[in-house]
């Protein structure tokens, strides 16, 4: 990957992190949620919105603090405070979160309540701190450009896995499964034939 | 491990059995899963899990009372950040090639919801010396099933078990076993055998919003 943006390579990246290097399907980020609420697909369809938005901003946000503060010899500092990108990564993540909420609470209720509840669980979302995690891998070289266009694909991806879980779920109901596998056991049995399903995209686009 | 009837024994028992956070309660599945394809990585994984379970609900209990309430998720996510960033500095330092295998997924020990959920559901409710116990269970559980997982994995995707060959000749290693697919099958599988050895342990449904 260069690191200069044209078009055709934030293509690339945004669709290589919906199809080929999905968060949840190949990096295994954001299950927790993904098996507690992919039972009914309008929930999973409000969650995958909230998680693409919150992903998103977030993402933007840790780069123009990872690469203006933390990295050495950055403009605004220039000691090198990598070690404490955990740190500000989390908390810029937990407080977007918290500002998002007061936000739609004040001004838009009627999103508010549709969307609230998923709001403090997208704090321990691992898929949000996972995009801003991988964008800094120093291997992909990642521009401002390509973030933004990682951070929405990788949102994307989540939504999209979880509303395919959410559909087959709802058939699941019907179906006669041995006792134990019920529930979590199918659920994860599933998601990996979801996975290698999507390993028939695997040569379409390349991250890196 | 202490005798039975040990008020100290509870905690970490419960952690590994009857509330095992990865196969009853179904939480803490994110990272568990990426590290599992060799059983060196899952073993300091689970290393560095279990430290930084049982020191945050150390540190989160004795902090309990002088916590104000409304500010004690950021409090908790401070602490436990603060010692993932001691896990990942030490095995940058001190084991580069295994920081380096395990990548990003020591920083992704922060959102590891048994972590944050052991401090919050017990921690904050309990002395000091029960909490840290409870931390070190719920890790203790995790990190075994992980084992578990990793120990199907291992020799069935490249053919060896802590590096060691253990296959046949002319074994072909399965690509698709040391891949994603293979993970959340063999995670599948560890807990359909687990729950068809304890029916008793009830399979604890979901409420919708988690």
């Amino acid at each position: 990957m260069h690191a200069d943006a044209t078009f055709s390579t934030l293509v690339v990246v945004f669709l290589a992190a919906i199809l080929t290097n999905n968060i949840l399907l190949s990096k295994f980020l954001g299950m927790c949620s993904f098996i507690g609420i992919s039972r009914n697909i309008h929930t999973a369809l409000g969650m995958g919105i909230a998680v693409t938005f919150v992903t998103f901003c977030t993402a933007v946000l840790n780069y123009a603090i990872y690469y203006g503060i933390l990295v050495e010899g950055a403009p605004w500092c220039a000691a090198d405070l990598t070690y404490l990108s955990f740190l500000c990564f989390i908390m810029v993540i937990a407080g977007f979160v918290q500002l998002v909420e007061m936000v739609l609470e004040r001004f838009i209720p009627a999103l508010y309540y549709n969307f609230g509840i998923f709001l403090p669980l997208i704090t321990v979302n691992c898929a949000i701190l996972g995009v801003s995690l991988f964008m800094i891998d120093p291997n992909l070289k990642f521009g401002f450009k390509q973030t933004a266009a990682y951070g929405l694909g990788s949102g994307l991806g989540w939504m999209l896995a979880i509303c395919l879980m959410a559909g087959i779920r709802q058939k699941l109901e019907l179906a006669d499964i041995p006792k134990p596998l019920r529930g979590l056991g199918i659920t994860v049995i599933i998601t990996g034939l979801m996975a290698m399903a999507f390993l028939g995209f695997q040569g379409i686009v390349d991250l890196g | 491990m202490a005798g039975p009837g040990s008020d100290y024994a509870k905690p970490v028992k419960d952690g590994i059995a009857a509330q095992n956070p990865v196969l009853v309660q179904a939480l803490g599945i994110c990272s568990a899963l990426a590290v599992t394809g060799l059983v060196s990585t899952t073993l300091v994984m689970g290393a560095a899990l279990l430290f930084v379970a049982s020191f945050s609900s150390l540190a989160v209990s004795l902090l309990r009372n002088a916590v104000p309430h409304k500010v004690r998720l950021i409090i908790q996510m401070l602490v436990i950040s603060t010692l993932v960033i001691l896990v990942h500095l030490y095995l940058r330092a001190y084991h580069f090639e295994m920081s380096a295998a395990l990548g990003p997924y020591v920083g992704l020990i922060i959102t590891n919801c048994i972590i944050l959920g052991r401090c919050e559901g017990y921690a904050m409710r309990n002395g000091p010396v029960m909490a840290f116990l409870d931390g070190l269970g719920s890790a203790a559980g995790y990190a075994l099933v992980l084992l578990a997982i990793a120990i199907i994995r291992e020799p069935l995707g490249s053919g060896t078990l802590l590096g060691y060959a253990v296959t046949p000749k002319g074994f072909q290693p399965a690509l698709f076993v040391s891949g994603p697919p293979g993970a959340f099958i063999a995670m599948g599988v560890v807990v359909w055998i687990v729950r068809a050895i304890y029916p008793e342990e009830e399979v604890t449904e979901h409420p919708e919003a988690l």
